[in-house]
């Protein structure tokens, strides 16, 4: 039992890292990105195929894992940030749908559908397996901790002054003279880092990765959690991950009280549940459970 | 390889095959993008929903396909309309994007409906076997070839409604200037229920199509959701001519990439062709907005 908790707070942090890079893109700069579970695969192969065939080390394997979401996500940035949001909506889902198409069929480098086996972890076989989950789950938070400074940090700098400016009325934010692509472009970057090292990190506890755990309902999960905790507040992101990982194990044991339903309708049932949480979410309380102040103060003055 | 015209024609005919079951989902989605002006990514659940519903009509009752076409698009449709008034509408005051994020977690719960009431497994149609046809050398598939002649008709009675009744043209005052439409009378609401119904049911239909070429499971509808946002996006967002061309354009490109790339990698083409036209053309092929 002991075992099951700390597992789910290690899953716990690495949404609440997911949340947090998807709140830099969407919350900060206000651009939607349904394909944010595209990114954290990006993370979750590069260091993968580098620890686990280059036998470079892990430390610099997130490192690379963040770069080449980074990357793709500047990338992407660059692409769409003329966009209106609801192309934006088609194109980042899109991008993930590309993106686990290509882990599915590159066998030579992903090996296809069967996925990635044995990626190092840290301290992996030298303790037990209850001490690597603790060692994990320390490395995790600490990395939520530290995510969470610097974010929040430059969500009050002048550059995420300047982002939210952007998001509000983007015209208004280049009549002031600001160079609105080249923040966007960066608030992506730095945003797609975030949920590259997430998928680094999730790669390298899970020790197995594959196509499928990259789906878009790890997505939905995500903007559950931010929605949950506030769109824009960096806490929130936090919270609405705590909250995530417990309506998933909370479904999780109400499937198995509902008696005489086989596993696949359990599964059915639990993925419904979180869906249909979003919809009455987006319904009740679509400012979260910690609104972010700055936004609501705008909110009322005009 | 393209050897002669044979080759050419061959490619040329499968694309506006697949093209035409990718048409009447992105019809759909056009048609709700009209009226409401939100991409509803709840087009893959209704596809799915459309598909199992034909499939009972088909397998369980004894229909033949072209009255199981009639019931996937009046299930689909119907169950658009009560997802749309008690899930979506509620929440059209908060912005298409809120619209848009609850239509694809309605899109999960849709299929994890169906999947719930029949499970992952591949079912398939009862349907009679056909060998293809042959014509100097160029194969067609009767089954495909009849469901492009399914969804030309389905087009051809979207496309009479839309031209020659009051609703048709109340549909498309609303498309074109909301407000106008409103102060002439024509009750915004009834209009996006309609479109709701037709774009649901459209999507159904297509996912049915989809089962006759091959077979269905929950995940049908998402599988080609991205060809069908291609199609959408390629003939510009919310033109239902655009999205019948787009389709087209989608599915002979498709074919055309099947012949360089591996088959998988068919909907990462569609992906290629939305960043295409949305770097040059984002108003699409017929669409007016940017």
């Amino acid at each position: 039992m002991d075992a099951y908790i700390v597992a789910m707070l290690v899953f716990a942090g690495v949404y609440a890292l997911m949340a947090l890079g998807l709140n830099v893109i969407w919350g900060l700069a206000g651009m939607v990105n349904l394909g944010l579970v595209g990114f954290f695969g990006l993370g979750a192969y590069a260091t993968a195929l580098l620890t686990k065939n280059f036998l470079w080390p892990m430390p610099m394997g997130w490192a690379a894992g963040a770069a080449v979401a980074a990357l793709a996500g500047g990338l992407m940035a660059l692409i769409v940030a003329r966009l209106r949001g609801d192309y934006l909506a088609i194109v980042t889902l899109g991008f993930a749908e590309v993106i686990r198409l290509v882990a599915s069929n590159e066998v030579w480098l992903t090996n296809g559908t069967d996925g990635i086996s044995g990626i190092p972890g840290p301290w992996r076989g030298q303790v037990s397996p209850q001490e690597f989950n603790l060692i994990f789950l320390g490395l995790v938070w600490a990395a939520v901790g530290v995510a969470f400074i610097l974010l929040a940090r430059i969500s009050h700098s002048p550059f995420g002054r300047v982002l939210r400016a952007v998001r509000e009325d983007e015209d208004v934010a280049a009549v002031a003279g600001k160079p609105v692509l080249w923040f966007k472009i960066r608030a992506f970057a730095l945003g797609a880092a975030v949920l590259g090292f997430a998928g680094a990190l999730y790669a390298h506890y899970n020790a197995y990765i594959a196509p499928e755990g990259f789906a878009p309902l790890l997505t939905i999960y995500i903007v559950l959690a931010l929605t949950a905790g506030g769109v824009g507040a960096m806490r929130g992101a936090i919270v609405g991950a705590l909250l995530v990982v417990l309506l998933l194990e909370g479904t999780r044991f109400l499937a198995q009280v509902i008696p005489g339903v086989s596993p696949v309708q359990k599964a059915a049932l639990r993925e419904g549940i979180i869906a249909l949480s979003l919809i009455l979410l987006l319904r009740f309380r679509p400012q979260g459970l910690i609104p972010e102040r700055t936004r609501t103060r705008a909110k009322e003055a005009s | 390889m393209i050897q002669d015209w044979r080759d050419l024609a061959q490619v040329l005919l499968n694309g506006v095959m697949a093209g035409s079951v990718l048409m009447l989902p992105a019809i759909g989605f056009n048609c709700i993008f009209a009226v409401l002006r939100y991409p509803n990514f709840a087009v893959a659940g209704y596809a799915t929903v459309g598909g199992f519903a034909g499939w009972i009509a088909n397998t369980q009752w004894g229909w033949p396909a072209g009255l199981a076409l009639l019931a996937a698009f009046a299930v689909a449709g119907l169950t658009g309309l009560l997802a749309e008034e008690t899930a979506l509408k509620p929440l059209r005051p908060s912005g298409a994007l809120t619209v848009a994020i609850a239509s694809v977690a309605l899109t999960l719960l849709l299929e994890n409906a169906v999947r719930f009431a029949f499970g992952n497994d591949l079912r398939g149609y009862d349907l009679p076997v056909f060998r293809d046809w042959r014509f100097d050398g160029i194969r067609i598939n009767p089954q495909q070839w009849y469901n492009t002649l399914y969804a030309a008709a389905a087009v051809a009675a979207l496309f009479a409604l839309l031209a020659f009744t009051r609703l048709g043209r109340a549909m498309r005052a609303v498309a074109d200037n909301p407000q106008l439409a409103d102060i002439k009378g024509v009750d915004p609401d009834r209009i996006a229920c309609v479109a709701v119904l037709i774009g649901a049911g459209l999507a159904g239909i297509g996912g049915m199509l989809i089962g006759l070429d091959t077979s269905i499971d929950p995940l049908t509808g998402f599988r080609v959701v991205l060809s069908v946002f291609a199609a959408a996006v390629v003939g510009g967002l919310g033109s239902i001519p655009g999205a019948a061309l787009g389709a087209m354009v989608v599915g002979i490109g498709e074919e055309m990439a099947g012949l360089l790339l591996e088959p998988a990698y068919r909907t990462v083409t569609a992906f290629l062709a939305i960043l295409l036209v949305l770097s040059i053309r984002p108003e699409g092929l017929l669409g007016r907005r940017g």
